[in-house]
């Protein structure tokens, strides 16, 4: 472009230079290839979910058809019926009790302590949020053999004890609420502590209602971890009914022959209270995942 | 000391769980500590494992599994993410959602769908490609394709963390610097090459770290798709560490097993921060 021309002249080609841009980004050929593999990439993710969904309501002969049956033109509800005869209701309260005992214990003391490492000063603070944090970029594969030679001395393995405490450990949980308890203002613990409230008080009352988002963000990343923690579920457990549910899904898979509509109802049932808390609450979830990647 | 007595709690836990282990686990590499046996032998477990032709195959594709997924997996958030990030809300949430999908349902569900679509008699996959005239492959039975296998669906449950991510990232990005590339009429990749890939630079560095250590930990998808197998090409260390452990009961060659892994990737994510740690802020 020619600078040196009258700036009034300059008017004409900007606008259009960005009638030209507008018009690029709608339709070149780049931009038509980029869509159509996002929808291939799309289908691509979605449809083993269609197939586990479908693949439920499938009688065997049918599911191992070829060609295959697309949609299950005489949906059955054998499958299921067929999949609670195992001790179903068992694992998923399992599931359930450790995420939610996990999910509770590690938001309480992941607040507590990200917040007096956010907004107090005493010694030893900087060497223990360190060590959190090293312990957060550390890989958890030399902890997994040990722990388990400690939690069989104990006596824990196979017990809701040995599957739950150990996860409260949780590093992650401390950064991610020092990370927030950070943006808190001075003056309003300044303030309460003016007006004399006890710490607790303070804690209860201004720190734990500002820190909700973090808390729920949280929450909901540690009950979908705890609930897919399945290496940890597996060498804790001993006996069917401490399965939980993915574990009992996983040992409905036969030696040699396998019931795929059985299987498919399994891991439908698996997967879906995930999915979908997850799609319920993917606001909190995702700022949680974007706040503990942001540097502090 | 009110202070110790709100960090007391989280501290304990880490203490007892995480940090007691992970010195106990360096300790008893030095043993052989198995069920019948608890005694010092120094660095032979060490040494075992360096002559141990499963444990190196075991890196090997472990190291492998690192070199092929981590860059597909970037690659593929970047493109997802640079394709959603300026649609509607609904429409962003839709796609995250799509591709979270298999990372947040259980990895249990996701292997037994898998293992259906590769059954070499009645899986779609080997229908969809007869269509084509291939013959059919016992997609997670032959040495050829089970590790690639592996891989796929390690991809489809590792890019949700990554595309949330970059979606994320790129939103900061103020837009008048594209849109003033877009008026000097730059190119869409010279646009990427030059603004976007370097001010993702702190968010490329987290996905590439934690995409490798991910990689590394793949564990279920191992055990139950192929245990490992057919003759140990798809075995990992980490599912080296479970045979050894929770299979044979060999806790301190498991443990030195651990120990080594997690040198490797100590050294690994050393040089990621090298090479991607350029201190680009924004």
């Amino acid at each position: 472009m020619n600078y040196t021309t009258n700036p009034l002249e300059l008017k004409a080609p900007i606008i259009q230079s960005k009638k030209v841009s507008a018009w690029r980004k709608e339709l070149t050929i780049p931009k038509i290839i980029a869509t159509i593999l996002l929808i291939l990439a799309t289908i691509f993710f979605i449809f083993p979910f269609y197939w586990v969904v479908s693949g439920a309501f499938k009688l065997q002969t049918v599911a191992t058809t070829i060609p295959p049956e697309w949609f299950p033109l005489k949906p059955t509800l054998q499958n299921w019926t067929e999949l609670f005869k195992n001790p179903v209701e068992r694992w998923m309260f399992n599931s359930f009790i450790i995420a939610f005992a996990e999910m509770a214990a590690i938001c309480i003391v992941s607040s507590c302590a990200g917040y007096v490492l956010a907004k107090k000063s005493f010694p030893g603070r900087g060497i223990i949020f360190t060590l959190f944090v090293a312990a957060m970029a550390l890989p958890k594969q030399v902890i997994l053999v040990p722990l388990f030679t400690m939690l069989a001395d104990f006596g824990w393995v196979n017990t809701y004890k040995g599957l739950i405490l150990p996860a409260i450990g949780w590093p992650f949980g401390v950064f991610l609420m020092k990370q927030f308890a950070q943006t808190i203002p001075g003056e309003l613990i300044e303030a309460a502590k003016i007006d004399g409230s006890s710490e607790i008080r303070l804690f209860g009352t201004i720190i734990l209602p500002l820190l909700k988002p973090a808390v729920g963000a949280l929450a909901i990343f540690t009950f979908i971890t705890s609930w897919n923690d399945y290496f940890s579920q597996l060498i804790m457990t001993r006996s069917t009914s401490m399965m939980t549910l993915p574990l009992g899904v996983a040992t409905l898979r036969g030696e040699f022959t396998t019931n795929y509509g059985l299987l498919m109802a399994g891991a439908a049932l698996a997967s879906i209270p995930m999915i979908a808390i997850f799609l319920m609450f993917q606001k909190a979830f995702t700022q949680g995942i974007t706040m503990g990647a942001v540097k502090g | 000391m009110m202070s110790y007595l709100f960090l007391l709690p989280a501290f304990g836990f880490f203490l007892l769980f995480v940090a007691y282990p992970m010195v106990k686990g360096v300790y008893i590499s030095f043993f052989d500590y198995s069920l019948r046996d608890f005694s010092f032998i120094g660095l032979d477990n060490y040494i075992s494992l360096i002559k141990d032709d499963n444990f190196m195959k075991s890196m090997g594709n472990t190291l492998l599994l690192v070199l092929i997924t981590v860059p597909i997996v970037i690659i593929f958030s970047l493109f997802v993410s640079m394709n959603i990030y300026k649609k509607k809300e609904f429409a962003r949430s839709f796609f995250r959602g799509v591709f979270y999908l298999p990372a947040v349902s259980s990895v249990v569900s996701i292997t037994v769908v898998w293992g259906w679509i590769y059954h070499p008699n009645y899986g779609i996959l080997n229908y969809l490609t007869g269509l084509f005239g291939m013959e059919p492959v016992s997609w997670l039975g032959d040495t050829r394709t089970a590790l690639l296998a592996i891989i796929v669906v390690l991809i489809t449950t590792s890019v949700g963390q990554p595309i949330i991510l970059y979606v994320a990232s790129i939103g900061n990005i103020p837009t008048s610097y594209i849109e003033a590339a877009e008026i000097d009429r730059a190119t869409p990749w010279q646009i990427f090459r030059k603004i976007l890939w370097p001010m993702l630079m702190p968010t490329n560095l987290y996905i590439i770290v934690i995409t490798t250590i991910n990689t590394f930990q793949c564990f279920a998808l191992i055990q139950l798709l192929t245990s490992g197998g057919p003759v140990y090409s798809t075995s990992t260390v980490m599912y080296g560490v479970y045979e050894q452990a929770f299979m044979l009961g060999h806790f301190g060659y498991a443990s030195a097993m651990g120990v080594i892994l997690a040198i490797v990737i100590g050294i690994i994510s050393i040089i990621q921060f090298k090479y991607f740690g350029s201190d680009v802020e924004y």
